[in-house]
């Protein structure tokens, strides 16, 4: 016997000239596990983020177990039973986990009894979901899985019968995905329902009964998941049909192009974040370095491609050595010797997102001819140049003279792509290529990376996304508190094997 | 003997000097953990001051005095919250403003109602609160070492020295002890944690703010209407900027605020006592190198000690919902 707990009616959102949501029809079923999956900026988390009151929606009704409510604050969604764990977790980091979970429902104004209460009541949900969380321990110390079930027990001890998750996976190894799916799913046992905010086709095909498609602000389709397929979703996801496995050829990997040898970096606080890292990419292909975030990564890359002193150890470039502590290249002279950079965080370091496309487009080259003269910008050739490049790397809109941040953030990703591989580098560094980037661009974005490879290139790719370092790498290293703690070879490695690295546990 | 005097009026006179930078400092904690910067303890200490004078001048008491100075530093309080809670505004420029704004109103208005620029009618004694004598002060005096700690140290203070000392453990109390302290250091810490718990974040930095205008009023009454007896030309003389450092050198915690606002009032009691002291060897130490103690301390407390004091993490960031 189905019966709707959640019923969303013609929900409508616009953030200044973005619809986010348009005319939004849902039902979710009690006890379900209810998927929506849609790409980045389809409106999944506009939607959720109003069915929990944090946002208004301008029109539209929303039923909860049949009656309409009205949600102006998350005060009001907490109280008709709805939860959710956000994907940026919404914890005080100094807090202890009991200080957190009870933040706004202390119900007394001195904490005495009720705090007792709340303790024991927390034990027990503990107890019934196998969360095994210490209640005293502080945020800080927790690893990111733990702080997201301190997430679901929150929810729960605030009452939630509905409980949506925003992107519960991208931050979690393979193994604390299994051990997350588990409480979820003793979740639904006992009668709660989950609403699975989604862009990977495996975890709405492992987990959910039902599944709603949105795209570009609009509810596309509703499924029984077993009536459809990954190939079928990500075609309703994107609009057109999709590739989702890359063709790829042999390796042929020749000469060594890139090494570093025994190299430590340490941060901006002076702590090691990378020790004695050895690396060695051969021109011709790709070397993925996985891992969980904050394990190294991002120190490592920004060494490599010089933006960050080398503690100790050496880098070298086509056999020669560029840096070590004491003479190292800046990231210009690097450029000159062949070495091209996509960084992990691309509005930060990859683009100034307050420019035009065109501007971004040769920022680091603008100096070279034909772009400039004399110090003289030549804006003809710059425009020409740009409208040629955004047609070739299908940036979308095609417009030179719209300011960055109006692109998508698959756009933006590839006016860096297009700007860094249109020097036909040598050794290209390249960080999360494809964070908050939609399916089809993806498919772009790696296929390019593919034809580099094939063209000589030696390139390495930083990643937490395990399926894009499995389906593009030919040989992976895994980095574990600032180690290389293992290296497999593409052929023969399994997601559970580098899951285990990843998590330092082999 | 004398020794043991000296030292007990070096006592008497830090726990009196310490006492604006106490509130102050207890104020600031209320906006800071509550994410909102707050440099305008200064003016706010000046404009209550102004106000507490002039008030307690027209009205004959005192306590009405510093009633509109309770008033009158709440609303600056929510003036700076309107810039930059509700319209988001740089909350240092907001507090500034505020600074300058008051030290020219102060001014003018004293000119404009007195005559003189600056400078309030001096107030007879039912106009200003006076030295309070704890019982027994007297009999207890020639009581060895229990004498002096309580006669000639605890005894004989402004009614505001007591509660300066008294407001510690009770904000102590508020912020880590109730379920108000753990929704202020929340809001501090991770705004929207709050609001994900259905609380107001505009509503408790509102709060926050309003607590701070209380605490800092009565810093400033304690100037012009206990230990002196008018209001003068930027009479606040940096208190409440070092009030701000005792506050961050004293990580943002009641207890340890205390202690760096007792050591800032005793180098300025060891200031004061020292000037025109010959010293044994040394000889007399120039007043002006004598008076730069307590900012010489400050500077070198600040650069070389508090490095590791972390501020509340959404401090400055105006809360902003939606993109």
């Amino acid at each position: 016997m189905v019966s709707p707990i959640l019923e969303l009616t013609n929900i409508n959102k616009s953030f200044g000239h973005v619809h986010a949501n348009k005319n939004i029809n849902l039902t979710i079923n009690k006890g379900t596990i209810h998927g929506i999956i849609g790409e980045n900026g389809a409106g999944k988390s506009t939607l959720m983020s109003i069915v929990f009151g944090l946002y208004q929606a301008n029109s539209g009704t929303i039923k909860v177990n049949g009656k309409e409510i009205n949600l102006r604050s998350p005060k009001d969604s907490i109280i008709n039973g709805i939860g959710m764990v956000h994907q940026h977790f919404m914890l005080v980091e100094n807090f202890t986990v009991l200080e957190n979970i009870i933040l706004g429902f202390e119900g007394e104004l001195v904490f005495g009894k009720n705090l007792e209460k709340a303790k024991k009541d927390l034990k027990d949900l503990c107890e019934t979901y196998k969360l095994n969380i210490d209640l005293n321990s502080t945020i800080s110390d927790l690893s990111v899985g733990f702080r997201q079930r301190v997430e679901i027990l929150k929810s729960l001890y605030r009452g939630a019968e509905i409980l949506i998750l925003d992107e519960p996976t991208g931050v979690l190894t393979p193994q604390e995905v299994d051990e997350l799916f588990k409480i979820l799913r003793s979740l639904k046992e006992e009668g709660k329902t989950i609403v699975l905010i989604t862009h990977k086709l495996i975890e709405i095909m492992d987990l959910t009964s039902e599944v709603s498609v949105m795209r570009q602000g609009e509810m596309v389709g509703h499924t029984k998941t077993k009536n459809t397929s990954k190939e079928q979703l990500a075609e309703m996801m994107v609009g057109r049909s999709v590739l989702l496995r890359l063709d790829k050829s042999e390796v042929k990997a020749g000469e060594v192009l890139f090494s570093v040898k025994n190299l430590t970096v340490k941060d901006d606080l002076d702590v090691t974040r990378v020790k004695s890292v050895d690396l060695e990419i051969r021109s011709g292909e790709i070397l993925g370095l996985a891992g969980v975030t904050g394990n190294g990564q991002t120190e490592l890359l920004e060494a490599l491609s010089g933006i960050r002193k080398v503690e100790s150890g050496e880098i070298y470039l086509e056999g020669k050595k560029v840096s070590d502590s004491q003479n190292f290249l800046d990231p210009r002279e690097l450029k000159d010797k062949g070495l091209a950079h996509v960084p992990e965080d691309r509005q930060r370091m990859g683009l100034v997102t307050d420019f035009k496309a065109y501007e971004n487009l040769i920022f680091g080259y603008h100096d070279q001819q034909p772009f400039s003269k004399l110090s003289v910008l030549n804006h003809r050739d710059i425009i020409s140049h740009s409208q040629k490049i955004m047609e070739e790397y299908d940036v979308r809109p095609q417009s030179p003279n719209l300011i960055t941040s109006n692109f998508s953030g698959g756009n933006q990703q590839k006016i860096i792509l297009s700007r860094e591989l249109n020097e036909n580098p040598k050794v290209l560094l390249v960080g999360q290529p494809t964070r908050g980037v939609d399916i089809g661009a993806i498919e772009f974005i790696h296929q390019r990376l593919i034809d580099m490879r094939d063209r000589g290139a030696a390139i390495l790719l930083v990643s937490v996304e395990l399926d894009e370092v499995l389906s593009l790498s030919d040989r992976i290293v895994v980095m574990f508190d600032g180690k290389i703690v293992g290296e497999k070879d593409n052929k023969n490695v399994t997601d559970r094997e580098l899951g285990l690295l990843m998590a330092g546990v082999v | 003997m004398e020794f043991l005097s000296d030292i007990a009026s070096l006592i008497n006179s830090t726990l009196r000097i310490s006492t604006p930078l106490v509130f102050a400092a207890m104020a600031g904690i209320f906006a800071e953990r509550s994410g909102v910067i707050d440099f305008s303890l200064e003016g706010k200490m000046l404009m209550a001051a102004f106000v507490a004078a002039v008030g307690s001048y027209f009205l004959g008491n005192p306590w009405l005095g510093l009633l509109l100075a309770i008033i009158a530093c709440i609303s600056l309080s929510m003036l700076h919250g309107f810039a930059s809670v509700t319209y988001k505004g740089d909350q240092v420029v907001s507090c500034v403003a505020i600074n300058i704004l008051i030290i020219g109103l102060t001014t003018a208005l004293a000119a404009a109602w007195f005559g003189q620029a600056g400078l309030t009618p001096t107030l007879n004694e039912d106009q200003r609160f006076l030295e309070v004598n704890l019982p027994f002060a007297e009999s207890l005096r020639d009581v060895p070492i229990i004498g002096t700690i309580y006669s000639d140290i605890l005894s004989g203070h402004y009614i505001f020295v007591y509660l300066a000392y008294l407001s510690v453990p009770l904000v102590f109390w508020v912020v880590f002890k109730t379920s108000f302290g753990l929704r202020l250091r929340a809001v501090g810490e991770n705004p929207s944690a709050v609001d994900t718990a259905g609380i107001n974040v505009f509503a408790m930095r509102y709060k926050a703010l309003a607590i701070n205008g209380v605490l800092i009023a009565f810093a400033g009454a304690h100037l012009s209407t206990a230990v002196n007896a008018n209001f003068f030309r930027e009479m606040s003389a940096g208190r409440g900027y070092l009030a701000l450092a005792a506050m961050i050198f004293g990580k943002w915690h009641p207890k340890t605020a205390l202690v760096a606002c007792l050591l800032f009032g005793f180098t300025d009691a060891l200031q004061i006592r020292l000037q025109g002291v010959e010293l044994p060897a040394i000889g007399e130490i120039p007043v002006q190198l004598i008076q730069a103690i307590p900012y010489v301390l400050t500077v070198v407390l600040l650069a070389g000690f508090v490095g590791k004091a972390i501020a509340p993490n959404a401090i400055g960031q105006p809360y902003i919902k939606e993109r």
